[in-house]
Formats: structure tokens, C-alpha cells, sequence
């Protein structure tokens, strides 16, 4: 956009005529805050990476405690990870609503959403509830205090999302689906995305390679 | 016994007795900063500014203002940090031999610990945050960054970081590490008191700001450079900061990472860190070098560019090789990911490993060396002026090139294996933090003082302060060379041997110079105040400047610009008045900019007490002000009422003004 502002000032210089040094209308730069989001979302990124990368060398440090393959129930799992890979889709559906402007699909939507997160969170908790009193609790081992470091890390992004969906459909009823809201719902949903996709990482890499032997 | 788990639940483990009173330094330091602190409380009641401070400054989402208040708390905290150096360079130059000195092993190793973490989190990351963010608007033609109110969020929570550190001093004590906290040391067995929670909570508060204000930027330059700037025109200071704040963006989590790990070694008793139970040491080591290596380039990369700047302005020419200062930059950035290793080659991993990194840290003296033959060939054949800004210039090219063919000394491992942890890398890291970081930023405070505060700094005391900080700086660390070289070790109280002992007294004494130089600065600001209307700057452009800072007026008005430039040129503002520019006295329109807020502040303030009450175990008061940090986070969301337009008359009646100021100066 500003290279081809530029070129056809330099054309215009060209042409003897005088370069333009100030915009004569009120100039709006292009508003940051997707890029912003998405930046910290990448800083997040390296949050978990940091994470995988410790689980990654304290994963088989089992100091003659449980492993994986005792500990990991991969029906609970999967049941887990289908209920976050449900609630990308109805946020993605919450989306299509705000798209078609419709604000109690949106709200519906997003509600739905929430409550498959709520579900996701529930079963967590389960799961660590059970292994702390089977005695793998996360000071047992490297290995649990690693896998409790990542997989609880991406549970309190849950939740923190959970308590955003929550305000942004108070804010959603108050003013509707006026811009900001529109773009604090594409926030979000880049933030519920982004925990799908490091679900998936943390699905394949701690539980399926967990229980190999 | 439940009135005993009453008191727990409320104080956790604060005591009378965690108030250190029977430590007379402590007292006499505790005395003079509650004196001193009263007295300044005093005089802002006396001059009724709480009322204006609030609303003029601390609640402020003006780039500009945000700015200067890092650099205050930047130089409140070197003289803290400065303080701790003088009082280990008097007990080593003192404690030889059957003298012990006056600092005891306890008390020594938290100064050393809190110099380090002092001067690296809480002076040179204020200091270079405070002049990105300052200039980096200006440059680039925006009215303010892209997250205003973030970054007032971002300020107040380096310093809710640093006034953690500060209370450490005089309510319990601070860790006795060192500043990067390596486990096992730093685990709950070895350190059981408060000192590295202290660590722990300052940084991880301040680390939210860091990464939040490294995101503001980067957006900024981004998204908001003026029309016609592309990024091959961009001011190269502008370039180094858009670099550090990608290695900000990029580095800060893995330290957030790390120390919460560490944090739940310490609370939970997990572990990560721990020497048993299949925890890992050296995992920890990697990952805070991972952060910490980025960091010193973090550090230093605007200091580049505030050379480059002050280069072309005072030889009077275009920067030479403008391209490759470009590239040498982002080169710089991508390679400071692939060396961390070398900072622990005596890990043990293997020649193939440390080959590796001892390569790859060398090849980073390639871009370092082409920039400093750019500003070598800048300043070749230009009409050179030998302002104070210049003169940081000249004293960093020289400093630097020493303390870099140091580091690429260390690079080499072998060489490594034998100066690991001595005083020879205590003063290779001091000669490029302080020759190529500090002496930036106190070249930068030169150059850019007038279009803050639209008076030039006294150039006498500015000479005072650089010269003894340059010779002090050299008496102060060349001998630590030497000590290193004959196998004296870091972070000793006490040496048997007689024979260093004159090292370490003409170190001290370099040190007294350096405290002289500190001094000067001192006296240049109150100096430069008093004589204001003799080193008034009226034109805004008081050094006949390149880039688009200089063409508002001194200080800027908070829109900055009246009319958003356009820029067809690397040296935006030289080509402006080269085509004889004419700046617009009317046609004024309305300016949209946010509001101020005083969220920022409040939010950073539960932040400190929550901080404050996980260090001390206080589980009552951490949930009470966890939930009033949520609530307050989330009642600012509902505030949408964020912006404002300036009417136009009020711009017109502003540039008016500047136009009778112009027209007075010719």
C-alpha cells in the first residue's frame, strides 16, 4: 500500500512536480490488534514449547515411580480431547453467526462452546484428581512433574478462556455485535484455536508416546 | 494453636524478626531511604502535584511521557544497582589475607546477586524500553504506539517488579545465588528463606511487562509507520528496536517458563530442577540461557542503533552502508538463538556440541565487526562535531572492540574451560554491557534530552560524566582481566592470596571514578534545568537532525504530528528540508487519540501485593488479591469509552504557538 503510494509520488516528482511531505487528511493507520493477539499468541507458543522441550527430557525420568503406560487411561483421553476438538467447531459456528450478524446465534453458540470447554476442564481435573491419589502426584517424579507442568499449564488457558467466553457474552448482550466485540471474539477464537492445536501436541506426544513402552 | 494458624494464614512467614534491624548498614541504607523518600513524599504534598503526577503522568497512555517515566525509574535503580558494586569492590579490595572486611558471605552474596539482577532487569531493560519508546513513534511518523493503555500496563508492572526488588533490601532478604538462580542453589533445600521467591515474583512481574511492551512495539512498527515508509526506509534505530523487541517477543516466555518451573520446585515441591527424583539440573541451565543469551543482544541491539543515528547526524552524512546495518542487524538477531551453550561449555557436551556453538559465536563478530566499519566509514571524510553524543560514540567504538574480541577469546572452548567463571568474564561481560549498553543509552539521553524537554543538556558536565565513566571504566575492569587471567573466580568475599590484592584496589579505585562520572550526570541534569532558557532548543531540530523526531517541536505536542508525514526518503526529515518544506500553519483537522487510564496502575499495584504475599506465603491475602487483579482486569474490558478527538482549534491554537516560536528564533 505505501510502496504504491510512493511510486506514483516519485512519478509525480519525475513530472516536476513537488514532492508531498504530510498527508492532508486525517490518516488512519491499519488497527494492530489481531497482529498484536497473534504475536503474544506465538509468545505463548514458546511457553508451551519450553514446556514440551522439559517433558521431552524429564518424560522417562520415572525415578521407580509410575510410568505412563500404568497411569494413562486413553479412553479418558480421548473422550477429552473430543470435547475440545467439538468446541473448535462450535466456536467456528459462533463465528459463522457473528459473520451473518445474528447475535443470539453467536451467543448460543459460543455458550455451547463453553460448556464443551467446562466438560474438557471437568474430565482434567478427574484425571488429576485420581492420579495425586493413586500417588503420581506431580512431586512423585520428573516424569509427573513435567507432564503436570504442561498438560495443567494448558488447562489454566482453558479456563482462562473459559472465564473470557464468559464475560465477552455479558459484553456481547450489553452492546451487541458492535466492532470491538466483533474483534475480541476473533481474539478469543484464535485463542481457543491455538489451545486446540496445542492439545493436539500435547495428545500426541504425552499420552499416545506416554503409554508406548 | 488456632489463633497461631490465624496469624499464618494472614502473615505466613513475615515475623518481626524477617525485618533485618540488626544489620547496621542495612539500617543506615533503610534510614536514608525512608528520610529521603519522606522528603520527596513531602515536597510533592507541598507543592500539591499528587493531582497533577496522577493525571498528567501515572495514568498517562502518552508514548512520550511513558518513555521518561523508564528512564527515571531506570536511574533510580542504577544508583541502587551502582550502590551494590561499590560495596563488593570496597570488601574485595579490602578482605585479603587475615582481614575479613565488613561484608560476612550471607550479606556479600545477595549484594552480588541483586547488583546483577538490578542492573540487567530493572536499569538497562527500563532504560533501552524507555528510549524505544520514546523515539520510535516519532520516527516513524505515528501519534503513539499501537496499545496505548497496554503500555502503561507494561511500565507499571516493570516497576511493581522493581519495588519487589527494593523491599527485599529492608523486609527479609534477597537471594544469594546469583542473578540467574541455578538450581540446585536455588532449590528449596539450599535456599529455604524468602530471597529467591523475591527473585522469582520481581521477575516474573516485570517479565509481564517486558513481553507485553515487546508486543506494543513491534505492532507499532509494523503497522503504524508513516505513509511511504517502507521498511528499507526505515531509521535504523527504528530497525534495532523492531529486532530486540522480536528477541523480546521471542525470548521473555521461555524465561516465564522457567522460572515458574522453578517456582513450583520451591512451592510444590515438584521435580523439574531437583538433584533426585529424575529432575534436572542442566535443563534448567539450558532454558534460562536460551532466554539469557537473546537478552544481552536485546540489551544492546538499540544501543546500535542509537549509535547509528548519533554517527550520520554529527558527521553530517548519510549512515554508510545503511543496507547492511540492516541486514547485520537481523542477522544478529536469528544467530543470538544458536549460541546460548557457550555460556556452560563446561557442561560437558562433547566437542562436537561445543564446537558447534563456539563456531556459531563467532560468526556473530562478522555482523557486529561490519557495523562497526559503518560507522567507521560514515564518519570518514564528515564534518565530525564533538558534541557529548559523539563522544559516547567514540568511547563505545573503542570499549566495545575490546570487550568483543574478548568474547570471541571465550568463544573458543578450550580457552573457555580455563576462564570459566573467573573475573575474566566478569570483565569481558562489564566491557560490552557497559562500553556498548550504557554508554548507548547515556549517548542517547544526549541526543534525544532536547526533543524531550526542549532544552539541550549541559555540555560541560556531559563531558565530566564520560570521561569518568570511560577512564573509570577502564581502571575499574582491566584489572579484573588480569585477575581472571591468573585464575581468580567470580563471586568471592574473601582472597588468601596477598598478591591480587593490588588489582583489586585500583579496580575500587576505577570504581570512585565511575562513581564521579555517575555524579556528573547528576549535577548535568540540575545543571541543565537551571541554565534551560540559555540551552533552549526552539526549532526542534537542535543538532540539524535526519529523521522525523526532529521535525516537531521540542518537546513534541501529544498528537506529535499535526499532519501524518509522508516520507520519500531513508532521511525523511534531511530530504524535507533539502526540498524546502513548508509546514502548514492551517487547515488544522481533529486528531483521534485514546484516553488516559488509571488501570494500568491499579492493576500493577494489586500485582505488587500479590507478589508480595506469594513471597511471604500469605495465602489469604495471595487469593484476595488474585480475585481483585481478575475483577479489575474484566471491569476495564467494560469500558469502551477509550478515545477522544482533539478539536482542531485546539491543534490550530497549539501549532499557532509554534509557529510565533519559530518565527522568534530566525
Amino acid at each position: 500500500m505505501s510502496e504504491t503510494t510512493h511510486d506514483t509520488l516519485a512519478g509525480n516528482a519525475e513530472r516536476g512536480e513537488p514532492l508531498q511531505f504530510h498527508e492532508t487528511t486525517e490518516h488512519h493507520p491499519e488497527t494492530g490488534t489481531l497482529l498484536g493477539f497473534w504475536i503474544y499468541l506465538m509468545s505463548d507458543c514458546l511457553i508451551f514449547a519450553s514446556l514440551f522441550a522439559t517433558y521431552g527430557v524429564l518424560g522417562r525420568s520415572y525415578a521407580d515411580g509410575p510410568t505412563g503406560m500404568e497411569l494413562f487411561d486413553l479412553p479418558l483421553v480421548a473422550m477429552n480431547t473430543s470435547l475440545l476438538l467439538l468446541s473448535s467447531i462450535t466456536y467456528g459456528f459462533a463465528m459463522l453467526r457473528m459473520q451473518a450478524n445474528h447475535l443470539r446465534g453467536t451467543m448460543v453458540w459460543l455458550a455451547i462452546t463453553g460448556l464443551l470447554g467446562a466438560g474438557f476442564l471437568g474430565l482434567e481435573l478427574y484425571e488429576f484428581n485420581h492420579l495425586i491419589h493413586e500417588g503420581a502426584g506431580p512431586w512423585r517424579s520428573g516424569f509427573l512433574s513435567s507432564f503436570f507442568g504442561l498438560v495443567g499449564t494448558h488447562g489454566l488457558h482453558v479456563l482462562f478462556g473459559i472465564v473470557w467466553l464468559v464475560t465477552l457474552l455479558f459484553q456481547l448482550k450489553k452492546h451487541g455485535l458492535i466492532p470491538e466485540n466483533q474483534r475480541r471474539l476473533f481474539c478469543l477464537s484464535m485463542f481457543w484455536h491455538f489451545l486446540d492445536v496445542v492439545w493436539i501436541g500435547v495428545f500426541t506426544f504425552v499420552y499416545l508416546m506416554g503409554v508406548l513402552p | 494453636m488456632s489463633e497461631l494458624d490465624l496469624t499464618k494464614l494472614i502473615f505466613g512467614r513475615l515475623t518481626l524478626e524477617s525485618i533485618p534491624y540488626h544489620e547496621p548498614i542495612l539500617i543506615v541504607t533503610f534510614v536514608m531511604v525512608a528520610l529521603g523518600g519522606l522528603a520527596l513524599l513531602g515536597f510533592i504534598t507541598y507543592k500539591k502535584a499528587w493531582g497533577y503526577l496522577w493525571s498528567e503522568w501515572f495514568t498517562s497512555i502518552d508514548h512520550k511521557k511513558i518513555g521518561i517515566m523508564y528512564m527515571v525509574l531506570a536511574i533510580v535503580m542504577l544508583l541502587r544497582g551502582f550502590s551494590d558494586a561499590i560495596l563488593m569492590r570496597i570488601q574485595q579490595a579490602w578482605a585479603v589475607g587475615d582481614a575479613a572486611g565488613y561484608l560476612p558471605p550471607d550479606h556479600y552474596d545477595q549484594i552480588f546477586t541483586a547488583h546483577g539482577v538490578i542492573m540487567i532487569f530493572f536499569v538497562a531493560m527500563p532504560m533501552i524500553t524507555g528510549i524505544m519508546n520514546y523515539v520510535v513513534p516519532l520516527q516513524i511518523g505515528a501519534r503513539d504506539v499501537a496499545f496505548p493503555f497496554l503500555n502503561n500496563f507494561s511500565f507499571w508492572m516493570t516497576t511493581s517488579g522493581a519495588v519487589l526488588v527494593m523491599a527485599s533490601l529492608f523486609v527479609g532478604e534477597f537471594a544469594k545465588t546469583g542473578w540467574l538462580a541455578y538450581p540446585p542453589v536455588s532449590g528449596i533445600i539450599k535456599s529455604p528463606g524468602v530471597g529467591v521467591d523475591y527473585y522469582i515474583w520481581s521477575l516474573q512481574l516485570a517479565g509481564v511487562g517486558t513481553l507485553l511492551s515487546g508486543v506494543n512495539l513491534l505492532v507499532t512498527i509494523v503497522k503504524m509507520r508513516a505513509p511511504g515508509m517502507s521498511l528499507m526506509r526505515m531509521p535504523v534505530f527504528s530497525w534495532t528496536a523492531l529486532c530486540t523487541n522480536v528477541l523480546i517477543v521471542a525470548a521473555f516466555p521461555v524465561l516465564t517458563a522457567v522460572l515458574a518451573m522453578l517456582a513450583l520446585d520451591r512451592y510444590l515441591g515438584t521435580a523439574f530442577f531437583t538433584s533426585d527424583l529424575g529432575g534436572n539440573v542442566m535443563m534448567y541451565i539450558n532454558l534460562i540461557w536460551i532466554w539469557g543469551h537473546p537478552e544481552v543482544y536485546i540489551l544492546v541491539l538499540p544501543a546500535f542503533g542509537v549509535f547509528s543515528e548519533i554517527v550520520s547526524t554529527f558527521s553530517r552524512k548519510r549512515l554508510f552502508g545503511y543496507a547492511s546495518m540492516v541486514y547485520a542487524t537481523v542477522v544478529i538477531t536469528v544467530l543470538s538463538y544458536l549460541v546460548w551453550l557457550h555460556h556452560f561449555f563446561t557442561m560437558g557436551s562433547g566437542p562436537t556440541v561445543n564446537s558447534f556453538f563456539g563456531i556459531t559465536t563467532m560468526i556473530i563478530s562478522i555482523p557486529t565487526g561490519a557495523k562497526v566499519f559503518n560507522w567507521l566509514f560514515t564518519m570518514y571524510r564528515g564534518r565530525i562535531e564533538m558534541e557529548v553524543p559523539m563522544l559516547w560514540t567514540l568511547g563505545f567504538i573503542i570499549t566495545f572492540v575490546i570487550g568483543g574480541m574478548t568474547g570471541v577469546l571465550l568463544a573458543v572452548p578450550p580457552a573457555d574451560f580455563v576462564l570459566h567463571n573467573s573475573l575474566f568474564l566478569v570483565a569481558h561481560f562489564h566491557n560490552v554491557i557497559i562500553g556498548g549498553v550504557l554508554f548507548g543509552m547515556f549517548a542517547g539521553i544526549t541526543y534525544w534530552y532536547p526533543k524531550a524537554f526542549g532544552y539541550k543538556l549541559d555540555p560541560f558536565w556531559g563531558k565530566m560524566s564520560f570521561w569518568f565513566w570511560t577512564i573509570g571504566f577502564y581502571f575499574a575492569f582491566m584489572p579484573l582481566y588480569v585477575l581472571g587471567l591468573m585464575g581468580v573466580t567470580r563471586r568471592m568475599n574473601h582472597f588468601d592470596d596477598p598478591s591480587v590484592q593490588i588489582w583489586f584496589i585500583i579496580a575500587a579505585f576505577g570504581a570512585f571514578l565511575i562513581a564521579i562520572g555517575i555524579a556528573s550526570f547528576l549535577i548535568q541534569l540540575v545543571v541543565s534545568y537551571r541554565r534551560r532558557d540559555e540551552l533552549r532548543d526552539e526549532t526542534g531540530d537542535p543538532w540539524h537532525g535526519r529523521t522525523l523526531e526532529w521535525s516537531t517541536s521540542s518537546p513534541p505536542p501529544y498528537y506529535n504530528f499535526a499532519f501524518t508525514p509522508r516520507v520519500h526518503d531513508m532521511d525523511a526529515w534531511w530530504q524535507m528540508k533539502e526540498h524546502g518544506y513548508k509546514r502548514p500553519e492551517e487547515g488544522f483537522l481533529p486528531i483521534h487519540m485514546p484516553k488516559n487510564t488509571g488501570a494500568g496502575i491499579i492493576l500493577a499495584g494489586i500485582a505488587t501485593v500479590l507478589g508480595f504475599a506469594l513471597i511471604w506465603h500469605m495465602w489469604l491475602l495471595a487469593g484476595i488479591s488474585f480475585l481483585a487483579l481478575l475483577a479489575v482486569a474484566i471491569g476495564h474490558t467494560f469500558n469502551y469509552d477509550r478515545d477522544y478527538h482533539i478539536p482542531a482549534d485546539e491543534v490550530a491554537g497549539i501549532e499557532a504557538n509554534r509557529t510565533r516560536m519559530l518565527a522568534n528564533h530566525v
